[in-house]
């Protein structure tokens, strides 16, 4: 079916065609019979890395296979999200090994996007967990892991779905006491002290950093630093210990339909800025919480994407290496002099990962919205340079509109995944909009 | 718990079904012409909803199994819901007798010749129920689709009388009328958003309806409305719409 597609950015809308497959054969017949098809999940990417002329979409291929409770493994179709991943393990003790910020993409999405989460300076990317996984080629449907094909694997893993379509994925979960996080909370008046704090904290399992990107001064990059561990049992009060795994009741909110343009201004994301930075009236709060408001606040209010208006917004999402501590310092500068950055931004200290095309590496890394705009992407080409100067790259997942210089220069494995892509892909059946405009070569189709 | 019987396990609608009935506790019946590929549905509800689930081949057309293939089900389903039908190609079937029959046979004689055998069953034993899921295309014949549509309100019209015949006996039938639903079947067409429904929201209005024996129910809800008027155009005008 033709259809109006855009990812979670609103930006790029684009015609696509629109097929679904919920079991095997029909994936087969629709590889068969389709050229330039990209594997599409739950939509929660930003950009156009799930858009393409022919999308298929995963969500009905979503059975759970096995889920083996002793060991902690689980085994499932890429179609399923992770919200239902979590309703069938934590009840019997055991969490995601790694979970980004929303619990609405699929395992395939995390698969593709390799995402991280906020323990990646201690427990790595999703691929660091996943013991073997199912992919539909260009050469068929084949399995890997580390061991077996690894090619394969590596370049499936944060891979944007260029080598096929994931269809199974087994991964090792992690071991939960209950379903709550002791949590800490710091406030940092500016940029040297949530880097101070990073550090003196980076022993927690999880941790990460709301910043105030429209600050100057002596308050420039003020910011609130968020780390948790997994609570044991007898860190619970006594009501949540009558039932440890189980979450209280929640509560859903919607924003309905886009809001006007307008409705996020300087000065409203200024106010909001401020009032989330005061709410925290103490230094240091240290309490026991759900796991949903620490893993996932903004999935608390569906379809926040729409408060960014029709126009639709793209979020920027860089990395700089470790030693370049100025350089973040210098990109947000640059950031709170334009002005045009969003409600809060997201700062966080990676571990190192040296894989095939995964994002993180060791360093900083920053995601802040931006609402799209005129003049906002010579602004983002500009603020590009600058995280190449400083070795950095940007998050494929969140990419809508990166040169394909930019791409290439700064990811130092770039060639050799696309000579992969070549052999598992040849010509490019498996393309997205995305791997277009990045001007990959796909080979020929021998 | 009791067990309920899906026909035609395979589709979207049906997994819907079978996860909503999971979900509260029934044990899972899985029929389908090729078992094989409810393999993993069966793991899933397992794992999911921690109830039994077994899967057999079941072929709507292969009439004179029937019989046998109900027999050897491991336990006497408490509940049966025919959720198989084949949508086909109107245009091809008005040439070819092939996929008119097709048509036909799927959507009718299939789902007569199994629903008699659990009829019986459940008549002789005074209880049980029988959920058919038609269409809201068998409500009033249209060029577009009146081969399935007709098969259709052939199969609407037998589950009327079997509704009418089983009451007597401590057994209820419920017909389900779908309007437009968001599966594989309906893939290649371009359906209006707000008139069409998910398989789970189709799910759950035949799980809570079944609840509540209700008779007919449309869904979405509205899909009453809509056929009311449809089947109030009077014929001299409908004939000359393109519908």
């Amino acid at each position: 079916m033709r259809k109006q597609l855009s990812n979670w950015g609103n930006y790029p809308t684009l015609d696509c065609d629109e097929a679904a497959f919920s079991v095997e054969d029909q994936l087969k017949q629709y590889v068969d019979t389709h050229e330039h098809i990209i594997a599409r999940g739950n939509g929660r990417c930003y950009g156009d890395a799930s858009l393409g002329e022919h999308s298929i979409s995963t969500l009905r291929y979503d059975k759970v296979l096995a889920f083996d409770e002793t060991a902690g493994i689980f085994e499932c179709q890429s179609g399923i999200t992770l919200d239902q991943v979590l309703d069938i393990t934590v009840p019997k003790g055991w969490f995601l090994p790694v979970t980004p910020g929303t619990k609405f993409i699929t395992i395939g999405g995390a698969v593709a996007s390799d995402v991280h989460g906020k323990n990646h300076h201690a427990e790595g990317s999703f691929s660091n967990h996943i013991i073997s996984m199912q992919v539909f080629t260009g050469k068929g449907l084949l399995s890997c892991s580390p061991q077996q094909e690894s090619d394969l694997f590596w370049a499936t893993c944060g891979g944007m779905g260029l080598t096929g379509v994931i269809t199974t994925v087994k991964f090792r979960l992690k071991k939960i006491e209950t379903a709550y996080i002791r949590q800490k909370q710091i406030k940092a008046k500016n940029l040297d002290e949530i880097i101070r704090l990073f550090d003196e904290h980076k022993h927690y399992t999880y941790s990460m950093a709301w910043i105030d990107c429209l600050q100057k001064g002596d308050s420039f990059g003020r910011s609130i630093l968020i780390v948790g561990e997994h609570a044991t049992e007898n860190e619970l009060n006594a009501k949540q210990r009558q039932a440890p795994l189980t979450l209280p009741g929640k509560l859903k909110l919607t924003v309905p339909f886009n809001l006007p343009g307008f409705v996020l201004n300087n000065f409203t994301v200024k106010a909001f800025n401020a009032l989330y930075y005061a709410k925290n009236t103490k230094r240091v709060i240290g309490n026991v919480v759900p796991y949903e408001p620490f893993f996932y606040p903004l999935d608390a209010i569906h379809h926040w994407n729409r408060g960014y208006g029709k126009d639709g917004f793209v979020q920027y999402q860089f990395v700089l290496p470790l030693e370049h501590k100025d350089g973040l310092a210098a990109i947000l500068r640059r950031i709170s002099e334009k002005g045009w950055g969003s409600f809060l931004a997201v700062l966080k200290v990676f571990g190192r990962q040296d894989d095939l095309i995964s994002f993180p590496m060791e360093g900083y890394t920053l995601a802040l919205d931006f609402p799209v705009r005129k003049g906002l992407f010579p602004f983002l080409d500009e603020l590009d340079a600058l995280v190449l100067d400083y070795g950095g790259r940007l998050y494929l997942s969140k990419d809508a509109r990166m040169q394909q210089d930019v791409f290439w220069k700064s990811y130092p494995n770039a060639r050799k995944f696309e000579s992969i892509v070549q052999a598992y892909n040849p010509g490019g059946k498996f393309r997205s909009v995305q791997s277009d405009r990045l001007q990959f070569n796909y080979g020929a189709n021998s | 718990m009791p067990t309920v019987l899906i026909l035609g396990a395979g589709s979207d609608m049906a997994v819907a079904i079978a996860r909503k009935y999971a979900s509260a506790g029934y044990a899972l019946q899985l029929a389908a012409r090729n078992p094989a590929q409810l393999h993993a549905l069966e793991q899933d509800l397992k794992i999911r909803h921690q109830v039994a689930a077994t899967s057999h081949a079941f072929d709507a057309l292969d009439f004179d199994s029937h019989a046998s293939f109900y027999q050897s089900l491991p336990a006497q389903p408490d509940v049966v819901i025919c959720v198989f039908g084949y949508l086909g190609v109107q245009e091809k079937g008005q040439q070819d007798w092939q996929e008119a029959s097709r048509i036909i046979s799927t959507n009718y004689t299939g789902a007569v010749s199994i629903l008699n055998i659990a009829a019986e069953a459940m008549a002789a034993r005074g209880n049980g129920s029988i959920i058919g899921i038609s269409s809201v295309a068998g409500d009033r014949g249209r060029m577009s689709n009146y081969l399935y549509g007709s098969a259709k309100a052939g199969f609407t019209a037998y589950l009327s009388g079997l509704r009418n015949r089983l009451f007597h006996k401590g057994v209820h039938v419920m017909t389900v009328q779908p309007g437009f639903v968001d599966t594989q079947m309906t893939q290649h067409l371009t359906l209006p958003p707000l008139l069409t429904a998910k398989p789970a929201e189709v799910a759950n209005d035949i799980f809570k309806a079944a609840g509540k024996k209700k008779n007919v129910i449309y869904t979405k809800w509205f899909w009453r409305y809509i056929m009311l008027i449809i089947t109030s155009i009077p014929e001299f005008m409908f004939k000359k719409l393109k519908l």
